[in-house]
């Protein structure tokens, strides 16, 4: 593929709080198309990385290059609408940002919704919704945004094991039919390994990355996570109807 | 019978003050800011105390004072050494000490220090309705231009910024029209009580509103009702009216309990 296929990449990033190095010379490449799944057990620095990716944190060292004009649909680790706040969905959606002044119609609103297999929940207030639901809406306005790239921070945290795979199914095939390249961080890894091209295995610095199954018989994988974890994923097949690279 | 025209002076003052408190106030209960807008207004009395000093006009040091102020907390918040609820107190209490050690020393300042404290709308001049109408009608102009991006930062503020949104630039503009606010309400409700204002209104509109927008509207509503209220109470029975209208408002907000449970 061509290079202009990168959609955003990190080279040699490194951050830290005081003494404590967050990030040790991290490098990433997303492209088109591609789901890249970053894994680390907690503290590993997994967020930071997004942050830093989105801009929201200034590395220390390194760069992040950017597509011109790459439009990214973020979906947050987690949302905490003040009680106080009368927001009800649709007006959460049509909140998403763009250079139009006029309000986000119900019609695109709804097909958004629709897209991520959303329940018709317009008028709900936000902090009424479950926690798949409320993914799920986080999804539809990112998607709202017409992003090139998807960066979503542990989609499926609290929802149930179902919902889970049903996630990551729809992140999946999204990616097929929109053409998105997929930039998501996880620490549960069963489900991820499956609807995922490159695993990106972190602990401060990149332990190792590539295909997921080689990812998982990487010794240091296996001393990061243990035997019993890494086998359990060598287990999983996956099955890719496209090629890469 | 005749409305005195001091009273009439004292409503419309009262009113601006309201109207523009009850939207504003919205934000400064989301956004979880009451102990700011209290700093902000222990900020204003030194402004107020240093604009005697340096003879400049007493509304123009108050607004300064709060800007300055503004201005400091905005860029002391950028160092992690100090969480900021600690650093609001230290600020916050340090210029009201020093305020009112400024307000000592300044030996020709026959200002009513309780006046300053609690208000005293029933004072009011011609020329402080108009300050009044003026800022507030700035301040509301500015909140309205402001309100779409505000409110996103509100709902989740790294999402509004990998939006493309400003967020600094928004958030630096709405401590401007807080500190505004604080200058438009000082004469009002004193400086100890303004934070009244901005919050309770709001915290009362809550359970009636189904929008950021129709929230907005019922605190100042329920802002305008307490103004009312409040400098009934104090004609009739003789109460100080800055807290008389805080009052009012509380006991709205009280109202406002019940009808949740309903």
């Amino acid at each position: 593929m061509p290079p202009e296929s990168i959609l955003i990449e990190a080279s040699q990033l490194s951050l830290s709080y005081g003494a404590l190095k967050v990030l040790d010379q991290v490098s990433l490449k997303v492209r088109k198309q591609a789901i890249v799944t970053v894994v680390g057990p907690n503290g590993a620095g997994k967020t930071t990385l997004l942050k830093v990716l989105l801009g929201l944190i200034d590395p220390d060292a390194g760069q992040v290059t950017r597509s011109p004009l790459l439009r990214i649909g973020y979906v947050p680790q987690k949302l905490e609408i003040p009680t106080t706040l009368p927001l009800t969905v649709k007006r959460f959606l049509q909140l998403a940002y763009d250079r139009s002044t006029v309000p986000t119609s119900s019609n695109v609103i709804e097909a958004a919704l629709d897209q991520v297999g959303a329940p018709k929940v317009l008028d709900t207030p936000m902090q009424g919704l479950s926690g798949g639901e409320l993914q799920r809406i986080l999804l539809a306005r990112a998607l709202l945004r017409q992003p090139e790239l998807l960066v979503l921070d542990e989609p499926v945290r609290g929802v149930d094991l179902t919902g889970q795979a049903d996630l990551y199914d729809l992140i999946a095939q999204l990616r097929d039919e929109l053409g998105l390249g997929v930039l998501l961080v996880s620490h549960d890894l069963h489900l991820v390994m499956q609807a995922t091209d490159e695993v990106l295995c972190l602990n401060g610095h990149v332990c190792c990355h590539g295909h997921p199954e080689a990812v998982s018989r990487h010794p240091e994988f296996v001393a990061l996570f243990g035997p019993r974890i890494a086998e359990t994923m060598a287990l999983y097949p996956h099955h890719h109807d496209h090629t890469h690279r | 019978m005749i409305i005195d025209d001091f009273l009439i002076r004292a409503c419309a003052a009262a009113l601006a003050v309201a109207l523009v408190a009850g939207p504003l106030g919205c934000f400064v209960v989301w956004r979880k800011m009451a102990y700011f807008g209290d700093a902000l207004a222990h900020a204003s009395l030194l402004g107020l105390a240093l604009g005697f000093i340096l003879k400049i006009d007493l509304m123009a040091g108050v607004v300064a004072g709060g800007l300055v102020f503004a201005l400091l907390l905005f860029v002391l918040e950028r160092q992690k050494r100090l969480e900021a609820d600690t650093l609001l107190g230290i600020l916050a209490h340090g210029s009201l000490a020093l305020g009112l050690i400024a307000l000592a020393l300044a030996p020709a300042l026959k200002m009513d220090l309780q006046g300053l404290l609690f208000g005293d709308v029933l004072s009011v001049s011609l020329a402080d309705v108009l300050w009044a109408w003026g800022g507030a009608l700035g301040v509301l102009a500015g909140l309205a231009l402001l309100w779409r991006p505000l409110l996103s930062i509100t709902a989740h503020e790294e999402l509004a910024r990998v939006d493309g949104l400003q967020v600094q630039r928004t958030r630096f503009l709405f401590l401007m029209l807080m500190a505004l606010t604080v200058a438009v309400a000082m004469k009002v409700v004193g400086v100890l009580l303004i934070t009244a204002l901005l919050v309770i209104p709001p915290a009362a509109a809550r359970p009636f509103a189904r929008s950021p927008e129709a929230m907005a509207v019922i605190a100042a509503l329920f802002g305008t009702l307490s103004v009312f209220l409040g400098l009934f109470a104090s004609l009739s029975i003789d109460l100080p009216a800055g807290p008389a209208i805080v009052s009012a408002s509380v006991l709205l907000f009280t109202g406002s309990m019940f009808f949740r449970r309903m």
